[in-house]
């Protein structure tokens, strides 16, 4: 058996001819044509430098081959036609590029054919049934006229895509033909492909293919379906495309990949990938696995991840390439984190507490003071810098408080972060808490009165402050309450925290363990004393406190209620 | 739409100031027309950095580049001598003031006119080193066919400021060495991203100088975003330094929709020896920026610590995609 290849060539000469030679090498007859628009001089270079493979070496009439275009078809039918005459031998036709690269020893591919007897390798999928085609048209390509360039002319183009639309035009195609498109590159026994171009009715039907819109992947992948019922539809060229469908290109450091694909051709190479050419142009050498099965999935996972990270990128960063419209309401953060209002005034002692209860649960997990609060960012730990180069300084995370919060959560993935927040605290992040829905938020409404009647300032300033801070604390949870909101919320006032502390936080932590939390002695409550007296001033003073709840007793403080015990 | 237009006649005024400028360079060593070969041109200007041309000569050169186009601005340090024994250094000279030609992108709109249409042009200063994803492996004439195939005409790279351990190792460097084994440190995550809506940029902002520096005024920290690859044409011109051009399109090198686009970095070796030394002169000579404001600041302080225990030591591009910093986009 011999295997003819017809290969197009339209840049690169030098890497065309390398792979020319290796084909030759191996004993394989060849067809070659060169793009009509690659000038005369170098042409005239190119085919003298390889005048000494004339036995077995034809060039072929050289078309302008626009990409989408049907000189393309044209140009590989009279190639094959060309090969079909010349050499009587090949009985097995193969259509290459200049850059594709054969990835096995052509002796192994020789012997898979011959494993696969009258056997034509051709993808070719049903237009109706298969909507693989990036960039919009699938079934139009067959039903409207395409007399304009796609690169060259794109508005005319467009605008002659959409008129066709408006004025329902739809040609019909000629008989006996279903519409099947797959990849360009093919490998067809003489018989089919000599039927293909000897086919009775060929005038009318390329008359037909002339006007679709990238003839290259369908003419012969529908012909082919007409003239033989042997079809494995599938290409032995490796090839797969971007998300807007250009061929992905090949670079050195894609050898190990290439190599373990087992395909016998990948397309296309980068002419300067040096490592690709020396590893797999070496002298053909027997054939080592013949029967081994090509698995282009490989390759084609590896390009899918990169279009995922193009098309969706990865959640909750922010970076150069990565801005998203603030519109599409994309989460801010990357990963799940917990925020913590009043918590850490109701309870003494909460964050080492949290911090024990979490790392017994097992779950890596940063407890910070009031993140947001206005005379630092209060970091785990008191350090003044933090995870990325974050700073403590107030002014520095105010310059951009959604960035802060987001680089803080993407810094440390893998890490739970929690902080508290309150309406002392800077506020220009209070509405993307709500929003995020990564925010697992537990808030005790009015806890702030805890500190703030203790404080040791004059009763009318005191006053002024609780105005300010309650204020402040109903937007906010005005904002957690709204339809807008994502986040996950539980708000208790301060008095129905007090009824049941022990609940209250053991729902706050399994909220942020995800699941059930081991009970554990509670954290001391902090000093009430005094403050149903200081709601009551604050009420004589025409303050009346709204987010506390009703609370006319408070718990005793720890060394009394030792006392009674 | 008006807008547009303002944007266009800011653009035909800045290329008229280009040409005016070029007067001023004076062609000291190779051909004052294109290099007949394609890949990717380097477009510089400096003064005084015979420190760091060397290495910065040689990393470009390990990277595919083979033609330099560079303007010696007065130097007294002999680097401007050494830059014209270069056999692919195109060298201008000038002695005109820095400041007066827009910190030199008078020039270089210029040269990049004259030497860089049509081609793919990387305009960068002595002391920033490109690095792209699979920089490793693939060249950058790579990067630049891939851009041309993704009908792409421009690249981001940010700036990432680089410091070293201890302020004083930096006074160990000698000529021609690799600046990133003293300067190997950086923040992996501390900056501050908005996007200008005029000339539609990416506005970054951030880093050890921002937080070293700038604490208390973080609106004035320098910005990092920068457009130093592209495909240059008779209408391309460069704004603000190369942190942003005109027309505007070729700023938007991000995704609006949540995908990430293809973007490496500026490997930033500004804190190099004697970078105390320089901030003083520098901004005597009040040629930079803001009547180098920037420098005021560099001076008053000093190469401050700027290394703590979350720094990020550099280990290669996989390292910065991994953080964040940089994506391969669609290139796989």
């Amino acid at each position: 058996m011999s295997l003819g290849i017809v290969m197009l060539v339209h840049s690169a000469l030098d890497r065309a001819e390398q792979v020319i030679r290796h084909w030759y090498a191996a004993g394989c007859p060849l067809v070659v044509h060169v793009d009509a628009a690659v000038p005369e001089a170098d042409y005239r270079a190119f085919a003298g430098s390889l005048a000494d493979l004339r036995d077995r070496l034809v060039f072929a009439p050289r078309f302008r081959c626009e990409w989408g275009s049907w000189e393309l078809v044209a140009a590989t039918q009279a190639a094959a036609a060309l090969m079909l005459d010349r050499f009587e031998e090949a009985d097995r036709v193969f259509l290459a590029s200049g850059s594709c690269l054969p990835l096995r020893p052509v002796a192994e591919l020789r012997a898979y054919l011959e494993a696969h007897p009258e056997t034509n390798f051709i993808e070719s999928a049903t237009v109706r049934d298969v909507t693989w085609t990036r960039g919009g048209l699938g079934e139009e390509r067959f039903t409207l006229r395409f007399p304009f360039s796609w690169k060259r002319q794109r508005r005319l183009f467009d605008a002659h895509v959409a008129l066709q639309r408006r004025l329902g035009v739809r040609r019909r195609m000629p008989a006996g033909l279903v519409p099947h498109m797959g990849s360009q590159w093919w490998c067809l026994t003489r018989q089919t492909l000599q039927r293909i171009l000897n086919d009775p009715d060929r005038a009318a039907i390329d008359r037909y293919f002339r006007q679709v819109w990238i003839p290259d992947e369908s003419y012969f992948q529908t012909m082919a379906r007409r003239w033989s019922d042997r079809i494995e539809s599938r290409s032995l060229t490796a090839s797969t495309f971007d998300f807007l469908g250009r061929p992905h290109i090949l670079y050195d450091d894609h050898l190990p990949l290439l190599r373990r694909s087992g395909c016998f051709v990948a397309r296309k190479a980068w002419p300067g990938a040096e490592r690709l050419y020396e590893a797999f142009l070496q002298a053909d050498s027997a054939p080592a696995e013949p029967l081994r099965l090509p698995d282009p999935g490989r390759i084609e996972r590896v390009f899918a991840r990169a279009a995922e990270q193009r098309l969706r990128g990865r959640a909750g960063l922010i970076m150069q390439g990565r801005l998203p419209a603030p519109h599409l309401n994309l989460p801010l953060t990357a990963a799940p984190y917990s925020v913590f209002e009043g918590v850490a005034e109701v309870f003494d002692g909460f964050a080492p507490w949290l911090a024990r209860q979490l790392a017994e649960a097992g779950q890596g997990a940063a407890v910070h003071g009031h993140l947001f609060a206005p005379e630092r960012a209060e970091f785990a730990g008191g350090a003044t810098g933090y995870a990325g180069g974050l700073s403590d300084s107030a002014t520095l995370r105010d310059y951009h408080a959604q960035m802060f919060l987001s680089n803080l959560i993407w810094n440390t993935r893998g890490q739970r972060q929690c902080f508290s927040f309150g309406p002392r605290d800077t506020q220009a992040i209070h509405w993307d808490l709500a929003k995020d829905p990564n925010a697992v938020i537990s808030v005790i409404s009015g806890a702030w009165m805890i500190p703030l009647h203790r404080a040791p300032m004059p009763f009318a300033r005191r006053r002024a402050e609780a105005a300010r801070l309650q204020r402040i604390e109903a937007e906010h949870l005005a904002a957690l309450r709204s339809p807008w909101a994502r986040a996950r919320v539980r708000i208790w006032t301060l008095a129905e925290a007090l009824e049941a502390p022990e609940e209250r936080l053991q729902e706050a932590i399994e909220d942020t363990l995800g699941g059930p939390a081991p009970r554990r002695a509670l954290p001391a409550l902090a000093d009430m004393e005094g403050l149903p007296d200081f709601l009551q001033a604050l009420r004589n003073a025409g303050m009346h406190p709204q987010l506390t709840g009703e609370l006319r007793a408070v718990p005793a403080p720890p060394a009394r209620r030792a006392e009674r015990a | 739409m008006l807008d547009a237009y303002r944007l266009r006649l800011q653009r035909r005024r800045l290329q008229l100031r280009a040409r005016r400028k070029a007067r001023e360079l004076r062609l000291v060593s190779g051909r004052d027309a294109p290099a007949p070969a394609g890949g990717v041109t380097v477009f510089t200007v400096f003064r005084n950095e015979y420190l760091r041309l060397p290495h910065f000569l040689d990393y470009y050169r390990a990277l595919g580049v083979r033609h330099f186009v560079m303007v010696d601005n007065a130097s007294t340090d002999g680097g401007g001598d050494w830059a014209a024994r270069q056999p692919d250094v195109t060298l201008y000279a000038t002695g005109a003031s820095y400041r007066a030609a827009r910190c030199g992108m008078d020039w270089m709109n210029a040269l990049l006119r004259r030497h860089g249409c049509g081609r793919w042009c990387l305009t960068v200063d002595p002391d920033e080193l490109l690095v792209f994803p699979f920089c490793d492996s693939r060249p950058l004439p790579a990067l630049a066919d891939w851009l041309d195939a993704s009908d792409l005409r421009s690249f981001a790279a940010m700036l990432l400021d680089l410091y070293p351990r201890n302020p004083e190792d930096v006074a160990a460097y000698r000529r021609g060495e690799d600046p990133l084994r003293i300067l190997s440190w950086f923040d992996g995550g501390n900056y501050v991203l908005q996007r200008n809506p005029g000339h539609k940029n990416p506005w970054i902002q951030g880093g050890p100088r921002a937080r070293a520096y700038f604490a208390a005024e973080p609106w004035c920290a320098p910005a990092l975003n920068k457009v130093p690859l592209v495909r240059w044409s008779r209408r391309s011109v460069y704004v603000s330094a190369t942190h942003m051009m005109l027309p505007r399109g070729l700023n938007q090198t991000y995704d609006r929709d949540g995908g990430e686009t293809a973007c490496g970095v500026l490997l930033h070796t500004k804190m190099l020896a004697s970078f105390t030394a320089k901030a003083g002169e520098e901004r005597a000579r009040r040629q930079h920026f803001a009547g180098g404001r920037e420098y005021g600041a560099y001076a008053a302080i000093g190469l401050a610590p700027l290394w703590g225990s979350w720094s990020e030591r550099y280990a290669g591009w996989r390292q910065l995609e991994g953080l964040g910093l940089i994506s391969r986009g669609h290139w796989a």
